[in-house]
């Protein structure tokens, strides 16, 4: 199969350019792929990627978005599930405000071209995507921290769900949108995810232990 | 661990951002230094240091793939005892680093001062600065300690140049050692 070249690497000449410092991973199934695994708290839109937008302005038939990025990301009206131009459920324009908060996927993201996004995957279906409700409380850390929470049967997200019931949406360019039962239990949440990134496994486990303790 | 008096010199980037309409480049990165000295507003030496840094940067920074886009590195004077540029080149370089921009080397920033009677000091102290005949300050480059910047104030002969400059390559293995040994505490942790 063919080796992919992925996040940090780059081909240049006959050999391969580390553009990046990390730890270098490997992964071997289809082919193969190496990536450089590096920390940083700046987005940059990559095709594909479940994002969490900001809507900043209403022009014409898109929305701009706000996603972390270098460019706004444009949405369309009609990029959402049901959605026809007679045809505009009440998810629609006139319900999405500037200040929402989207979940959506990137259509188009090179870096010669604007950012699109959509709330829709290829066969129409919203899976999940779409506005994110009202309440909740939205705070950004850093890429490596997002990768971490959304590997399978992740630890943090185990832990926290034996502490409180709550809903909570990933965003790769660095958002996290928490909503629990209660203000306070939302904030203590908050505070966690964010001190995740520089606590070890058994300093969180402690902090837990003392919350549901109380 | 440094003791008060030492140069030192705080560096933050931001980047690839929004860059304004007139600032930006069509097919890279444009970027941007600035530099604030400890006291005082920054003046012509601050001016010319900031081209030199931006020049140095610009060399190694991947701009191709953030076209459009404005990366601003602002560096903080904190202290002074000698050395200034060569400090701020590498904490120019440990910020790249840090924000993971992408580069094709990393560079580390060397000073050399020549005494009257020819000898050479690295890393010269403020008062070794203003006794010497000429300083010299060269960034290195990574790969094959490649030149990517050399400064001169003051006189002297082309000998004495390549001697500074061989002092100064096999100096900067000290500080890319230095480098990878932060790199990898910082990636320990995770």
């Amino acid at each position: 199969g063919r080796l992919l070249c992925g996040p940090g690497l780059r081909r240049s000449g006959a050999g391969l350019l580390v553009t990046k410092c990390g730890l270098l991973r490997h992964r071997a199934a289809g082919g193969g792929a190496y990536w450089v695994d590096s920390q940083q708290k700046r987005y940059v839109p990559v095709k594909g990627d479940h994002v969490i937008g900001i809507v900043t302005a209403k022009a014409g038939d898109v929305f701009r978005l706000d996603v972390g990025g270098s460019e706004p990301a444009s949405l369309s009206y009609l990029a959402f599930e049901g959605a026809t131009k007679r045809n505009r459920p009440n998810v629609q324009a006139s319900a999405l405000g500037v200040g929402d908060l989207i979940y959506g996927q990137f259509l188009v993201a090179n870096k010669d071209m604007e950012p699109e996004m959509v709330c829709i995957d290829s066969s129409g279906k919203s899976s999940g995507m779409g506005i994110i409700g009202q309440d909740g409380f939205l705070f950004k850390v850093s890429l490596g921290l997002i990768r971490k929470l959304l590997a399978p049967k992740c630890e943090i997200i185990q832990d926290l769900s034996q502490l409180y019931p709550f809903e909570l949406v990933l965003g790769m360019n660095g958002r996290i949108w928490v909503k629990a039962k209660t203000v306070q239990q939302t904030l203590i949440l908050v505070n966690i995810l964010e001190a995740c990134e520089y606590m070890t496994a058994e300093q969180r486990k402690q902090a837990l232990a003392k919350l549901s303790g109380n | 661990s440094p003791s008060p008096g030492d140069t030192s010199v705080l560096a933050g980037l931001y980047g690839p951002a929004e860059a304004k309409i007139s600032k930006e480049l069509p097919d890279r990165a444009a970027m941007e230094v600035l530099l604030r000295p400890k006291v005082g507003l920054p003046g012509v030496v601050e001016r010319s240091r900031e081209q030199l840094l931006r020049q140095t940067c610009e060399a190694v920074v991947l701009g191709v793939l953030h076209p459009r886009t404005a990366i601003t590195l602002v560096l903080q004077v904190l202290s002074d005892a000698g050395s200034l540029l060569s400090c701020c080149l590498n904490a120019a370089c440990m910020a790249l680093l840090d924000a993971g921009l992408p580069l094709t080397a990393v560079f580390c920033g060397v000073t050399c001062a020549l005494d009257p009677d020819g000898t050479i000091l690295l890393d010269p102290s403020t008062q070794q600065e203003q006794e010497a005949r000429a300083i010299l300050t060269f960034a290195i480059g990574s790969g094959e300690r490649k030149v990517l910047m050399a400064t001169t104030k003051g006189s002297c002969s082309v000998e004495e140049m390549q001697q500074c400059l061989a002092a100064a390559q096999r100096a900067s293995n000290t500080i890319f050692q230095f480098y990878r040994d932060s790199v990898h505490r910082r990636y320990s942790k995770s």
